[in-house]
C-alpha cells in the first residue's frame, strides 16, 4: 500500500509542478525555463506514445523519431505552401503519421525481436533521407516556419504561456487516452500479446491486427508531438528524425519506467533536465551522461518508477 | 567502361570494408547475443589511433599495426569492465547501455583530440595509380584495401571453420549453455571474441581513415549500414554477412554513381540532382525492408532451429 503512495506522491508533485510552472516563470521573470519545459513536455508526449507500444505492447520501435519529423514536416510544408490554419495543419499531421505507421507497422510486424528493432530503425532512416531530399522544403538544411499554426481566435500559439498550456493539455489528453486504452479490452489483449503471443493466438485473437492498431495509435500520438515541436522551434529539419533522436526517446521511456503511465513523463523531465544541467557545468556533458546511462541499465531495474516503488517498500 | 569498372571496384572495396565491421558485429551478436551499438565507436577509435600513431612514428604501416593492437586492447577492456555484465539481459538494455557508450566515446574523442577532424596521410608508395586492365588505372591504396580485406576474410573463414578456437566459437553460437557445461572457459572465449570483433572494426576504421577524414561520429552512419548487413545476411552468420556486405557496398556505390544519370532521363536536371542522393541512400533500407518482409530471419540464418 505504501509502495503505491510514494510513487504516486512524486508523480502528483511533478504534475503540479508542470501545471504551476508558468506562474513561477512569470513571477521570477525566467522566460528560459518556460521554453525549456515546453520542449520537455512535447518530448514527454512523444515518449509517452512510444511507451504505449514499447512498455504495454512489447514492440521495441527504434524509429519513433520519424513521426516527430512527419508531424513537423506536415506543419512546415503546409505553412510553406500558404496554408496557415492549424485546423488543417494538425489533422494533416496526424493523418500523415497514421498512414506512415500503418504501412511501416504492417511490414515491420512480420518480424520480431532484434529484427523488429532494426527494421523500424531502417524505415526511420529512410524517412530521414527522404526529408533530406526535399529540395523544395530546405533539404538537409531544414525549413524555417515563419508563422505558427493559426487557430483563429481560439488559441494563440505565439503566446508562450498559451502554447505551454496547449502542450500540457495535449500531454494530459494523450496520457488519459493511454490510460483508457490500457485498461480497455483492447489494451488487455495487446498486453496479453506482449507476455505470450502464442497463447493469445491460440485463444483466437488475431495478434497482428491488434498490434498494428496499437502501433498506429502510438504513431499518431507521436505525430501530434511532431506538429507541436515544429511550432515550438519554428523550424523543422531532417535532424529531428535522426536515429539518435529515436534513441533519446527510448532512453526517456526506460529511464522513467517502461509500462507505467507517468514513467515516460518522469523520464523525459529527468533526462532533458540532466542534459541541460550537465551541459551548463561542462561542455563535455555527454562524458558523464553516457556512463550514467550504462549504470542506470546495469543497476536501475524498472527505471525511476521502479526505484520509487522499491523506496516505498523498503 | 572505365567508369563502370572503377565504380565496380569502389563498390567491392566499400563492401569489403563493411564486411570487416559487420563480421565483428555479427560474431558478438550471434555468440553473446549482444546488440552492440558502440561497435561504430570502435571503428572510430581505430581511425583516431591510426592517425595519432602514424603521426607519432612517422610510418603509416607501423601506425596501423599499433592502432590495431590498441583497438584490440580497448575492446577487451570494454568487455571486461562494462559489456560482460550485459550478457543475458534484455536486448533493450543492450541498446540503451551501448547508446550511452557512444555518447561517452564521442565526447572522449572531442576532449582528447578536439572537435576538428584529423587527416591520415598516405605514404607515397600507396598513392600511385596501378594499371589493372589495359588503359585502366586504379588507386593502389584502394586496391590494397581490397587485398587486405579479402585476406582477412579468408583468415577469418579458416580460423572459424578449421581451428579449435573457431570450433568453440561455432559451438558457442549454437548452444552457449552446453559448451559451458562441457568445461570450456566461456568468459575467456567471450572476451576473445569481443576483442577480435573490436580489432576488425578498428581495422575497418583505420583503412577507411585516409579516404575520408577522421572525425567524431564517423562510426554512426556506417554502424547502421553494418546492422542492415547483418540483418540482411542473417544474425550470427559470417557467410551471410560477407555476401550481404558486398551486395550493400555495390548497391550503395553504384546507386550513387549511376542513379543521378538514370533519373535525369525521367526528371528535370535540378530535381534529379537533388532526388538522386536521397534515393540512393534509401536504396539499402528499401532492400533491407524487402528482405525482412520476404525472409524475416535474413537470407542466411545462422542457427536453423
Amino acid at each position: 500500500m505504501k509502495a503505491i503512495t510514494v510513487s504516486k506522491a512524486v508523480t502528483a508533485l511533478m504534475l503540479a509542478g508542470l501545471v504551476l510552472l508558468p506562474l513561477y516563470s512569470q513571477l521570477s521573470g525566467n522566460i528560459f525555463i518556460l521554453t525549456l519545459f515546453t520542449r520537455i513536455i512535447i518530448l514527454a508526449l512523444a515518449a509517452a506514445s512510444l511507451n504505449l507500444i514499447m512498455g504495454f505492447g512489447g514492440m521495441m520501435s527504434f524509429g519513433h523519431a520519424a513521426y516527430l519529423g512527419i508531424g513537423g514536416y506536415a506543419v512546415g510544408m503546409l505553412a510553406q505552401e500558404g496554408v496557415g490554419s492549424g485546423f488543417i495543419q494538425f489533422p494533416v499531421a496526424l493523418a500523415a503519421s497514421a498512414i506512415y505507421a500503418l504501412v511501416i507497422g504492417a511490414l515491420s510486424l512480420r518480424t520480431r525481436g532484434v529484427y523488429f528493432i532494426m527494421i523500424t530503425l531502417a524505415f526511420a532512416q529512410m524517412a530521414y533521407y527522404v526529408a533530406s531530399g526535399l529540395a523544395r522544403y530546405g533539404g538537409d538544411d531544414g525549413l524555417t516556419i515563419y508563422k505558427r499554426s493559426d487557430f483563429s481566435g481560439l488559441i494563440d500559439l505565439g503566446n508562450r504561456v498559451q502554447f505551454y498550456y496547449l502542450c500540457l493539455a495535449c500531454l494530459f489528453g494523450v496520457i488519459f487516452l493511454i490510460w483508457r486504452i490500457v485498461n480497455s479490452r483492447f489494451g488487455l489483449v495487446v498486453q496479453g500479446l506482449r507476455s505470450n503471443e502464442q497463447r493469445m493466438q491460440a485463444i483466437g485473437f488475431p495478434a497482428k491486427r491488434y498490434q498494428l492498431v496499437c502501433f498506429v495509435i502510438s504513431g499518431t500520438m507521436c505525430g501530434l508531438a511532431g506538429a507541436l515541436l515544429a511550432n515550438n522551434t519554428d523550424f523543422i529539419s531532417p535532424a529531428v528524425m535522426y536515429w539518435t533522436r529515436s534513441g533519446d526517446l527510448m532512453v526517456m521511456v526506460i529511464l522513467g519506467g517502461m509500462g507505467t503511465l507517468f514513467g515516460p513523463v518522469m523520464g523525459a523531465v529527468v533526462f532533458l533536465l540532466l542534459e541541460e544541467f550537465l551541459s551548463q557545468i561542462t561542455e563535455y556533458w555527454a562524458l558523464i551522461m553516457g556512463p550514467l546511462l550504462l549504470l542506470i541499465v546495469l543497476f536501475g531495474r524498472g527505471g525511476i518508477m521502479g526505484a520509487l516503488g522499491r523506496a516505498g517498500r523498503g | 567502361m572505365l567508369l563502370v569498372v572503377e565504380q565496380f571496384l569502389n563498390g567491392l572495396q566499400f563492401g569489403l570494408l563493411l564486411f570487416l565491421l559487420a563480421a565483428g558485429l555479427t560474431l558478438v551478436f550471434g555468440i553473446m547475443d549482444l546488440v552492440n551499438l558502440a561497435h561504430g565507436s570502435l571503428y572510430m577509435m581505430g581511425a583516431y589511433f591510426a592517425a595519432t600513431f602514424a603521426a607519432w612514428t612517422g610510418s603509416f604501416l607501423l601506425g596501423a599495426l599499433m592502432a590495431l593492437g590498441a583497438t584490440l586492447v580497448l575492446g577487451i577492456v570494454l568487455e571486461v569492465t562494462a559489456l560482460r555484465h550485459l550478457y543475458g539481459r534484455d536486448h533493450l538494455d543492450h541498446v540503451l547501455a551501448t547508446f550511452g557508450l557512444i555518447l561517452f566515446f564521442n565526447e572522449a574523442v572531442r576532449l582528447i583530440w578536439g572537435p576538428a577532424g584529423l587527416a591520415l596521410p598516405l605514404p607515397a608508395w600507396l598513392t600511385v595509380p596501378v594499371p589493372i586492365l589495359p588503359g585502366i588505372h586504379y588507386p593502389a591504396y584502394r586496391l590494397a584495401i581490397i587485398v587486405v580485406a579479402l585476406l582477412v576474410a579468408l583468415l577469418l573463414y579458416l580460423g572459424v571453420m578449421r581451428t579449435r578456437i573457431g570450433m568453440l566459437i561455432r559451438a558457442g553460437a549454437s548452444n552457449r549453455e552446453m559448451i559451458g557445461a562441457l568445461g570450456i572457459n566461456i568468459k575467456l572465449l567471450y572476451t576473445l571474441v569481443f576483442g577480435l570483433g573490436a580489432a576488425l572494426a578498428g581495422l575497418a576504421g583505420l583503412m577507411q581513415a585516409p579516404i575520408l577524414t577522421v572525425q567524431i561520429g564517423m562510426g554512426e552512419n556506417i554502424l547502421i549500414l553494418a546492422f542492415v548487413i547483418i540483418v540482411i545476411g542473417g544474425i550470427g552468420s559470417i557467410r551471410g554477412a560477407f555476401l550481404a556486405a558486398i551486395f550493400v557496398g555495390m548497391i550503395d556505390t553504384l546507386g550513387r554513381a549511376f542513379l543521378p544519370n538514370l533519373l535525369r532521363q525521367v526528371l528535370s536536371g535540378a530535381a534529379a540532382s537533388t532526388a538522386a542522393p536521397a534515393l540512393s541512400s534509401m536504396l539499402i533500407y528499401l532492400l533491407m525492408a524487402i528482405v525482412l518482409v520476404v525472409r524475416p530471419e535474413g537470407l542466411f540464418p545462422a542457427n536453423r532451429r
